[in-house]
């Protein structure tokens, strides 16, 4: 079993939690307590904070334009365990280097960063777990 | 050695990524709506004909210390015919590759002794618009320069470097899921088939770096500065990705 501890660097701005990836999960909330669903619908379908609709399709009928570049999230909460999608949101290049799926709770190794996104991640701890909250519930 | 073999192993050096095969390449205006696609073959439709119109009267101008116009040293326009799809290229006195841009700079500040324009300013869009205009339908053709080999690989390398928040490299979209939808649009094979061009988003003419700098933004990664050596690098890197492919300056997309 591969059991990876991460401990986050002290950041000034967006204090990111430590967590701990076992096999292709983490398992532990980032937060500690689970979160909220329709939050996280909100987080997903908005284009300037979660982004995915630019990839992803998903079941939004009042999004007009959807990406198709990536899986559609329909069926995500099917596929995925809560860890499961934990880890693909924090880093899923950690599982597939080649991947475009963007890291949205890592900064370590990324390069040129714009200046006003240095050293933040895409998502907080709290928008991750709302996130996975909102994907656990898209069952087949 | 010859220009195949030294593209090929150019290629074996830099590639990462699904290099596009040259029978499938095509220009973003196969990509955009008929509408869009009639703004630009209409000459009397397409908005960067006005910025053309200007560059015919700076062209003709006597400009700088030297009291000289373009048109003194080069004539008529149309002696401009096939320089924009050579560029950039090497340039003796930077000793490094400069874009068309830079070219004309240099004649404002070497031959005319006039203060270089600004980038992305009306003059030096009017004017590249007015110079890229003559090669309409001539093939793109970058020079078979040995001096700017190692500019291409670090352009190539640009090229296929992942960068920004996002972490992505243009090969990732343009390549890997170019013809894919980005939410509503369509990815693009990234060939610099019509610069400068009128971008409906931007309501104005714009340089190639324009457009680059858009797509680094969106990766949120640091745009470089305009007319950087980097920029340049990746000109030089997509031209000669789009060899031979047929220009369409001054083109129009959405």
């Amino acid at each position: 079993m591969l059991v990876a501890a991460l401990v986050a660097p002290a950041l000034a701005q967006d204090a990111r939690r430590a967590y701990v990836v076992e096999d292709d999960a983490i398992r532990e909330s980032l937060t500690g307590k689970p979160g909220d669903a329709e939050r996280g619908r909100a987080i997903v379908g908005n284009r300037q904070v979660g982004l995915c609709l630019l990839c992803h399709a998903g079941p939004f009928p009042e999004e007009r334009f959807q990406g198709n570049l990536a899986p559609d999230l329909s069926g995500a909460g099917s596929r995925w365990s809560e860890g499961q999608l934990r880890l693909r949101i924090v880093d899923a290049a950690s599982l597939n280097p080649a991947t475009i799926m963007p890291p949205y709770y890592r900064t370590e190794g990324l390069d040129r960063v714009a200046r006003s996104f240095a050293e933040k991640p895409i998502f907080s701890a709290e928008q991750i777990e709302d996130v996975i909250a909102y994907l656990r519930t898209l069952r087949d | 050695m010859n220009r195949r073999l030294g593209a090929l192993l150019l290629l074996m050096a830099t590639q990462a990524s699904a290099e596009i095969p040259e029978a499938e390449r095509r220009s973003g205006y196969h990509d955009m709506g008929a509408s869009v696609q009639a703004m630009q073959d209409d000459d009397m439709a397409n908005p960067a004909m006005l910025w053309v119109l200007d560059g015919e009267k700076l062209w003709a101008q006597r400009q700088g210390a030297a009291g000289r116009s373009c048109a003194d040293c080069h004539g008529e326009p149309s002696r401009m015919t096939g320089v924009a799809v050579r560029y950039p290229a090497f340039s003796e006195s930077a000793s490094r590759p400069i874009s068309l841009d830079q070219r004309i700079n240099q004649c404002r500040t070497e031959q005319q002794k006039a203060p270089a324009f600004d980038y992305e300013s009306r003059e030096l869009l009017s004017l590249s618009a007015l110079v890229a205009m003559q090669s309409r339908e001539h093939k793109i053709a970058p020079p078979d320069d040995p001096r700017l080999r190692t500019f291409l690989e670090a352009g190539a390398a640009t090229f296929n470097r992942r960068q920004g928040q996002l972490n992505l490299s243009c090969a990732q979209c343009h390549e890997d899921n170019r013809g894919k939808r980005l939410a509503g649009a369509t990815i693009p094979q990234a060939h610099p088939t019509g610069y400068p061009i009128y971008r409906l988003e931007w309501q104005s003419l714009g340089s190639l770096q324009r457009r680059l700098r858009n797509c680094l933004i969106g990766m949120r990664a640091e745009p470089y500065a305009y007319g950087a050596p980097d920029y340049v690098a990746l000109e030089l890197y997509l031209m000669k990705r789009a060899a031979g492919m047929p220009f369409e300056a001054p083109g129009v997309r959405p």
